[in-house]
């Protein structure tokens, strides 16, 4: 009907389909030469010496949560003696600094304090200067890891070409609506992971438990201010100095997800902004080859989810207007009508665009059966994944807007 | 970081794969309905023909075997779909066009067909006689054109014996032309020709149903025959 609409349509789902293809191609590829490869390498690991870790815990008023995610280092599977907890307490206005107390003559436990500033990276970096082991990283007082966690992820290190690793992120004990849709969210995201991993297209290191060689703060320095999204700058920060990031897809973190909308929009938009802002601060590093498919494919393609969401939708509301228009015309004209439904398959819709969608369908229930294999979840598929196909487009957008407004008009988010 | 550029080519060509496949079957599909309502045109070709054939033969026909059974029922049929692929597929679409020039002629065709019996047998005697020219554009100019179009669409689901016979205003088919011409109809659209009387701008169902008074004898019996059964089944139950 409309050329120009059609037109970007076709654009859209063309490019859409390329970067579902590129991304499944890439899985294949190497999970292939994965299978091939690993069984031997892993094996000499294991008599190689562990290096140290030490596990910062920044902490704001989280007195509920932070004893149970210091118990889960504790029972990590990992020597007493090369695992140490830093505790920062950021200028907690509860009970915080009495309750982590409980660790005061814990050898492995270090209590912290400092002045609250706002933002969570001067806390990191307030631990950071004292710290003096070969592997460091973090975890949220609202997130638990998983007693293998650091133990599979120490063994990627044994590639001294990985300068940091991400573990796979699972939502704690998901409750509601929004509670299942972040988990099959979570889940999804392990496959992405997974494959920017393949791509050397990490371009984030997550908050909770992404472990990092000392070296790399010492040659980059500590974490920036990065609008309240360090974590992301950190990754892009190594991506630009050539420092490869890894991924153990069976290292897992669980986190304590907003239960409420208005905590999840905030979480949602501060991330979204985060990542828009961090992309145009990097925005050296798109299209260049030197920086790899990061800089080719997968951040630019992470920049397009965002435009083309607010696209569809838009394209989807004003098709609902015309619907109602027309539906208002016809009741103006006749009146009411309840109409007798009569199928006839020349009524069904055979249109490119339907046979497109429905092929990027398929795609994408690939990509979550996969990834809930390698999340290791229990079934092949749940309630929470349709949630998420059904309801996930239609709630991202509303802090997407929000994120696009707030970097046009220039207005920083804020961490809480 | 190295880039595989091989593979960023592989990922197009698949992609492109996908994208003709995608192409290649909604085609096959939309040519699949063309040829459904090419099919429903040529069924009702055949049917007027054969009616108007029946009806030469047989001049001496009693008219109330001809009403019943030689007019086509598909023509309603025929111009839901047909409109329907002219909203997906365009009004100037070269495939649409040719259909609904076709159309357009059947409709003359069967109204023909209904002058004659009407002629030999009387627009009383059945309701076969019953019908509405109707004229539309969909250039844009006409802005009452979609409600008319419900409004039709209406009467005739509610009474099957009408037939509504709808012309687009501006198709550039000879016949079709002459008909306005004969009938004298302007450019002030929507235009509805009832009883070779045309009537311009939107009218509503009770509208029409004032200019058409058969319509109103069609309510009138078929209340009759509802409370009719009712009463009967009523009294059933009493006893």
């Amino acid at each position: 009907m409309n050329i120009v609409s059609d037109t970007i349509n076709y654009v859209f789902l063309f490019i859409a389909l390329y970067i579902e293809v590129f991304f499944l191609i890439t899985y294949f590829e190497f999970t292939e030469r994965e299978s091939k490869e690993t069984s031997p390498k892993s094996n000499i690991g294991r008599k190689l010496k562990l290096p140290s870790v030490s596990i910062i815990v920044p902490v704001w008023n989280e007195e509920t949560t932070v004893l149970k995610t210091i118990f889960s280092i504790l029972k990590l599977n990992y020597p007493k003696d090369k695992l140490s907890i830093l505790i920062v307490d950021d200028g907690s206005t509860d009970n915080t600094w009495k309750v982590i107390q409980k660790f005061a003559k814990n050898k492995q436990v270090t209590l912290l304090q400092k002045e609250n500033e706002g933002s969570k990276f001067a806390a990191l970096n307030y631990a950071l200067n004292r710290v003096n082991t070969d592997l460091v990283g973090c975890l949220d007082a609202d997130s638990f890891v998983h007693p293998e966690a650091l133990s599979r992820i120490v063994a990627q290190f044994e590639n001294p070409e990985i300068m940091a690793v991400t573990p796979s992120i699972k939502i704690f004990e998901p409750k509601g609506f929004l509670g299942l849709i972040q988990k099959a969210e979570y889940i999804f995201g392990v496959f992405l992971r997974k494959v920017f991993y393949y791509l050397n297209a990490l371009y984030i290191t997550p908050g909770p438990f992404s472990i990092f060689r000392k070296s790399v703060f010492e040659k980059l320095g500590g974490y920036k201010h990065a609008h309240h999204t360090e974590d992301m700058e950190m990754a892009m920060r190594m991506q630009r100095n050539g420092m490869k990031i890894g991924n153990v897809h069976n290292a897992f973190v669980y986190t304590i997800a907003p239960t409420n909308f208005k905590t999840l929009y905030k979480q949602r938009l501060r991330w979204v902004y985060g990542f828009l802002k961090n992309t145009i601060d990097y925005r050296d590093m798109l299209f260049k080859p030197q920086y790899g498919n990061l800089s080719m494919i997968v951040l630019p393609a992470a920049g397009l989810s965002v435009i083309s969401t607010l696209y569809f939708l838009g394209a989807m509301i004003m098709s609902w207007i015309n619907i109602l228009i027309t539906k208002i015309q016809e009741i103006s004209a006749i009146g009411i009508q309840f109409q007798s439904f009569s199928f006839d398959l020349f009524y069904v819709n055979t249109d490119i665009v339907i046979f497109l969608s429905l092929i990027a369908f398929f795609g994408t229930l690939f990509i979550i059966i996969t990834s809930r294999k390698l999340a290791e979840e229990k079934h092949k598929f749940g309630w929470d994944s349709i949630l998420f196909m059904m309801f996930y487009t239609l709630i991202a957008p509303i802090w997407m807007i929000k994120a696009v407004y707030n970097v046009l008009f220039v207005k920083e988010t804020t961490w809480r | 970081m190295e880039i595989s550029w091989k593979k960023y080519a592989y990922t197009f060509l698949i992609t492109a794969v996908i994208f003709m496949t995608a192409i290649y079957i909604s085609n096959y599909f939309s040519q699949k309905k063309i040829n459904e309502i090419k099919d429903i045109e040529s069924q009702i070709s055949i049917d007027i023909s054969a009616s108007e054939t029946q009806f030469s033969l047989l001049s001496e026909l009693p008219c109330r075997e001809i009403s019943s059974g030689l007019l086509s029922k598909e023509l309603a049929t025929l111009g839901d779909k047909l409109s329907y692929t002219e909203a997906n597929r365009g009004s100037d679409d070269s495939e649409v066009l040719s259909l609904k020039k076709y159309y357009s002629l059947l409709q003359i065709k069967d109204f023909l067909l209904i002058q004659k019996i009407k002629d030999k047998c009387g627009s009383s005697s059945t309701n076969s006689g019953l019908f509405i020219m109707y004229f539309y554009s969909n250039k844009g100019d006409c802005p009452d054109c979609q409600r008319e179009g419900y409004v039709l669409t209406k009467l005739r689901s509610d009474y099957p014996e009408l037939r509504v016979y709808s012309f687009d205003y501006n198709l550039d088919l000879s016949a079709v032309q002459t008909l306005i011409s004969v009938y004298n109809v302007e450019n002030k659209l929507p235009a509805i020709l009832i009883n070779d009387k045309v009537y311009y701008g939107f009218k509503s169902v009770d509208d029409i149903k004032e200019i058409l008074p058969a319509l109103k004898a069609i309510d009138i019996a078929k209340a009759k025959a509802t409370t009719a059964s009712s009463t009967k089944a009523t009294s059933t139950k009493v006893k």
